[in-house]
């Protein structure tokens, strides 16, 4: 199975390779512009950001934003630092390839009986990341999380990844696979699991394990669990602000920066941006076509739109951009987001041929139109569709990412919320 | 559509753990089920399928749909964790986590799920603690059964 795995990526990769080449003629021809954008903010909060295709060698990761997390064994100054490190307002918690850090001997957080927890998560697609609970100060731009847990992704030695973390799915424990260093999860919660997990074992999240296996799932304390960095700040604590260039069709990379706090120093106020509540299930309603799609979120992990339309041409299965929308022309839509107060504010988006993206701009990593299909398309009363607006969203755009349980600027209603 | 709404049968338990249902398996494992649901609300009417709906410790809400002739054809789960997936797809589930990884090699990024497989169909939305997932056997589903009903 393994073996097929990689002689598949394998193929992938050349792939990426022949696209790079058609991409470096199409550059000579004048493809790709972004446009100009204002000075990036400063302060001691704010963290570079950078769509550039991410740190696995001749893969090129479209629409994902990558940012560099500096780790230190606790309370010492033995710290690394890794780039290359997905931004992911759609998940919570530092993730690191423990291979991205081989000479950082970061202590592991046990469980009773002194043995090693583990972690695992799950994601929308099927993959998983699995490995030991770690515990790090975390700091990046001035900001530091002090003895913070964080996943190390590991495949384990003397036993396999239990069923009830793979779920049949796929493990992402290469820089291949995974087409990063690691994840940043600076998504709207504070821990991976929250009081579920220490209530309960049925969440398969923390498990121990035997030396030769098996593993079982096991409670662990909220302040035990992988945590999102920000809430371990000191100051800037409860939320971040993404402010991306914008992007005009496709350019070779976009910067932004990623600010800590929301309404907690000059550069971070809410200012005129409208709020945009998270109900009890982590959505918000997007209506589009006329239809409310009442489980849409905003996700800056996902690397398009993904939206239910059925008139839209789906790139072929063979082709180098299964999952993504191929309409003949470039589409201009638009849809409305449901804010704060009841009233709808309307996005405008665009919809390119994603095949011709990678064909015509294969050097290009940044792409504004960048789209594809989600799920069901007749999406009345009563049924379950949404939008997902990922990393294209987040172009020439701030947008603010409430965590739950966290302060609020005054004003604003609890959080979880996005506003931009 | 509101007739076929109030035709369903609906069974909802709180109890835990479910012992669920298995995609293309038969009413037997249901009965199972039904039979472990103490005091569970139950509403039988005659119906187009049965629609039983169990919650679990973790959060996560998990449907299951049978139809007339007593065949789970469709399952879906809503809320922060996954269920256990080899239980809920049953013999669905290695072509499931075959295609999973098919998907997987051939786009990097992370996106929705919507596989159209021989005989089965796996949709997913949603992120980190805030998932929906369905899977159901389409030439199973009875007439007249939307898709979009099966959440």
């Amino acid at each position: 199975m393994r073996k097929a795995t990689e002689r598949a990526i394998s193929h992938g990769l050349a792939a990426v390779t022949v696209l790079s080449v058609f991409g470096l003629l199409a550059a000579c021809g004048g493809g790709g512009n972004s446009s100009s954008s204002p000075p990036p903010p400063t302060g001691n909060n704010v963290q570079a950001l950078s769509v550039n295709g991410g740190p696995a060698p001749g893969v090129n990761y479209a629409d994902a934003a990558f940012t560099s997390v500096t780790v230190c064994v606790p309370g010492s100054s033995t710290c690394a630092t890794v780039d290359g490190v997905l931004v992911d307002t759609g998940s919570v918690g530092l993730r690191l390839l423990a291979s991205a850090i081989p000479s950082l001997a970061l202590p592991e957080l046990s469980g009773s009986g002194g043995t090693t927890f583990y972690n695992c998560v799950n994601f929308v697609d099927g993959t998983y990341l699995w490995g030991p609970v770690a515990q790090a100060d975390i700091e990046m731009a001035g900001e530091k999380a002090s003895t913070a847990s964080l996943q190390l992704i590991e495949n384990p030695t003397g036993f396999s990844v239990p069923t009830a973390c793979s779920q049949g799915g796929i493990n992402l424990d290469t820089l291949n696979d995974l087409g990063a260093n690691g994840i940043l999860g600076v998504g709207s919660y504070p821990q991976d699991c929250g009081s579920a997990c220490q209530n309960s074992t049925s969440p398969d999240v923390y498990f121990t394990c035997g030396p030769g296996g098996p593993c079982s799932s096991q409670t662990i304390s909220v302040s035990q669990q992988v945590v999102n960095p920000v809430v371990g700040f000191t100051t800037d604590n409860n939320g971040v602000v993404i402010e991306m260039q914008s992007v005009d069709g496709e350019a070779a990379s976009a910067s932004g920066s990623m600010i800590f706090g929301i309404g907690t120093q000059s550069n971070n106020m809410l200012g005129s941006a409208t709020i945009y509540p998270i109900n009890g299930n982590g959505f918000f309603t997007t209506t589009f076509n006329s239809q409310a799609l009442t489980e849409s979120f905003i996700d800056s992990g996902s690397n398009g739109y993904f939206f239910p339309d059925s008139s839209i041409t789906q790139c072929a299965q063979n082709s180098i951009a299964p999952g993504f929308y191929c309409p003949s022309s470039t589409l201009n839509l638009s849809a409305q987001n449901a804010a704060q107060g009841g009233s709808q504010k309307t996005v405008n988006f665009s919809v390119d041929d994603a095949v011709n993206d990678f064909n015509n701009f294969g050097s290009d990593s940044a792409f504004a139109n960048l789209a594809g299909p989600n799920g069901s398309t007749n999406c009345g009363s009563g049924t379950a569709c949404g939008f997902d607006w990922g990393l294209p969203f987040f172009f020439g755009r701030n947008v603010y990412v409430s965590i739950d349980g966290q302060s609020v600027p005054s004003g604003a209603p609890a959080a979880p919320w996005w506003a931009y | 559509m509101k007739a076929l709404v109030a035709s369903l049968a609906v069974v909802v338990s709180l109890f835990s753990p479910p012992a669920f249902a298995v995609l293309g398996g038969d009413a037997a494992s249901v009965d199972a089920d039904r039979a472990q649901m103490k005091g569970s609300g139950e509403l039988k009417q005659a119906s187009t399928y049965t629609l039983h709906q169990l919650t679990g410790p973790s959060g996560t809400v998990v449907r299951e749909y049978v139809s007339p002739a007593g065949k789970v054809f469709a399952v879906a789960w809503q809320g922060p964790f996954f269920p256990d997936m080899q239980q809920l797809l049953g013999s669905y589930f290695d072509q499931y986590s075959a295609a999973v990884t098919a998907n997987k090699e051939a786009h990097l990024g992370r996106h929705p799920l919507n596989l159209q497989l021989p005989g089965l169909v796996v949709q997913t939305n949603g992120y980190m603690r805030a998932f929906h997932f369905r899977a159901y056997i389409p030439q199973q589903v009875p007439t007249g059964v939307k898709e979009e009903e099966l959440r």
